[in-house]
């Protein structure tokens, strides 16, 4: 981790100590893992600190881990314009209750990379002004890229028209 | 010869069919539906280099109302589906569709649930062309194979269920 880095992680732990759950390093990418319920106070402090300012938001997408515990985790990718650093945060929400803090009053280029995660995994952001799905019809029923939704689909899924 | 000769000059004599499939198969205009690399392909059918108006089809009516043919170049989406079909119901009759590349004939390397597994599941095709994206020399073949399918077809029953043609 270089020293720009270093010392934002720092400041992160000194912060939000008792929400940072996890700091690691994965090719040279640092990942933090957070508490869902931080999220919007991390981003903020991300965006406006002085030592290494994080105003660009790249990336927001969601992950099934398949797992039974914290099965869904969502992304986010941050960009420092003035000291060219990338900083990712990781948050993990359970199955049964897939509810994040929206972002976009942070970051309103989250607006439509919720949207998305959203529509693909069925993972809901609270507070968020627009939550409709991005991609997939507005009456479609399900979460396409969730780990039990079958590659081909579902027959009847999505109607095609009549042949005729 | 026969009734020519006794009508004299600027006379001769043919089947309706004969002479109206003549006619639509020299004048067939393209509907370029677009959707993905294959309409790239389907542009530089168009250049001087492949020329498609040696076919008369050069034409590109981008209103549905004034052609012929459909060009089904690229990815068929299940949420796109529903705006080809209706695109394809504004034409007139008589109307053909080629299904251009693998993505259109078949979902090509699409095997997901969002793309249509070809898309002879919800409008009728006269031409599948093979390919990904076909090269303009492989449209080309299907037009021509078409050519020969609209000048086989009768006024009366144009569209008679014969089987699509495959063009590879």
């Amino acid at each position: 981790m270089n020293k720009v880095l270093q010392q934002t992680v720092d400041a992160l732990h000194e912060q939000y100590g008792d929400v940072v759950e996890q700091v690691y390093e994965f090719r040279d990418d640092v990942i933090v893992e957070i508490g869902r319920d931080a999220i919007v106070d991390v981003c903020r402090w991300l965006r406006d600190n002085e030592h290494c300012p994080f105003p660009l938001c790249e990336d927001v997408f969601g992950i099934d881990a398949w797992t039974r515990k914290n099965r869904f985790e969502v992304n986010y990718h941050f960009f420092s314009i003035t000291c060219k650093q990338r900083i990712h945060l990781k948050v993990r929400v359970e199955e049964q209750d897939p509810v994040i803090p929206t972002i976009t009053g942070i970051y309103p280029a989250a607006d439509w990379y919720e949207r998305e995660t959203y529509d693909m995994y069925g993972i809901t952001f609270s507070g968020h002004p627009d939550l409709r799905r991005a991609y997939m019809p507005e009456d479609f029923e399900y979460f396409p890229l969730r780990k039990d939704y079958p590659l081909m689909g579902i027959p009847g899924a999505l109607p095609l028209p009549k042949r005729g | 010869m026969g009734l020519e000769s006794a009508l004299g000059e600027g006379y001769l004599t043919t089947k309706l069919d004969a002479l109206v499939g003549w006619a639509r198969k020299n004048s067939l205009w393209p509907m370029p539906m677009g959707l993905s690399c294959c309409a790239i392909e389907l542009m530089s059918a168009g250049d001087p280099r492949h020329d498609i108006s040696r076919f008369g089809m050069e034409v590109m009516r981008f209103s549905p109302r004034q052609s012929d043919v459909m060009i089904v170049a690229g990815t068929v989406t299940y949420k796109m589906a529903h705006v080809v079909r209706k695109i394809y119901d504004q034409m007139a009759e008589p109307r053909w569709v080629i299904a251009m590349g693998a993505c259109a004939s078949s979902g090509g390397m699409f095997r997901s649930y969002s793309v249509v597994q070809g898309i002879d599941q919800f409008m009728p095709v006269d031409v599948f062309t093979a390919g990904c994206p076909p090269r303009p020399e492989n449209l080309f073949h299907a037009l021509i194979e078409l050519q020969k399918k609209v000048q086989s077809q009768s006024v009366l029953d144009y569209r008679d269920k014969k089987e699509a043609i495959i063009v590879s």
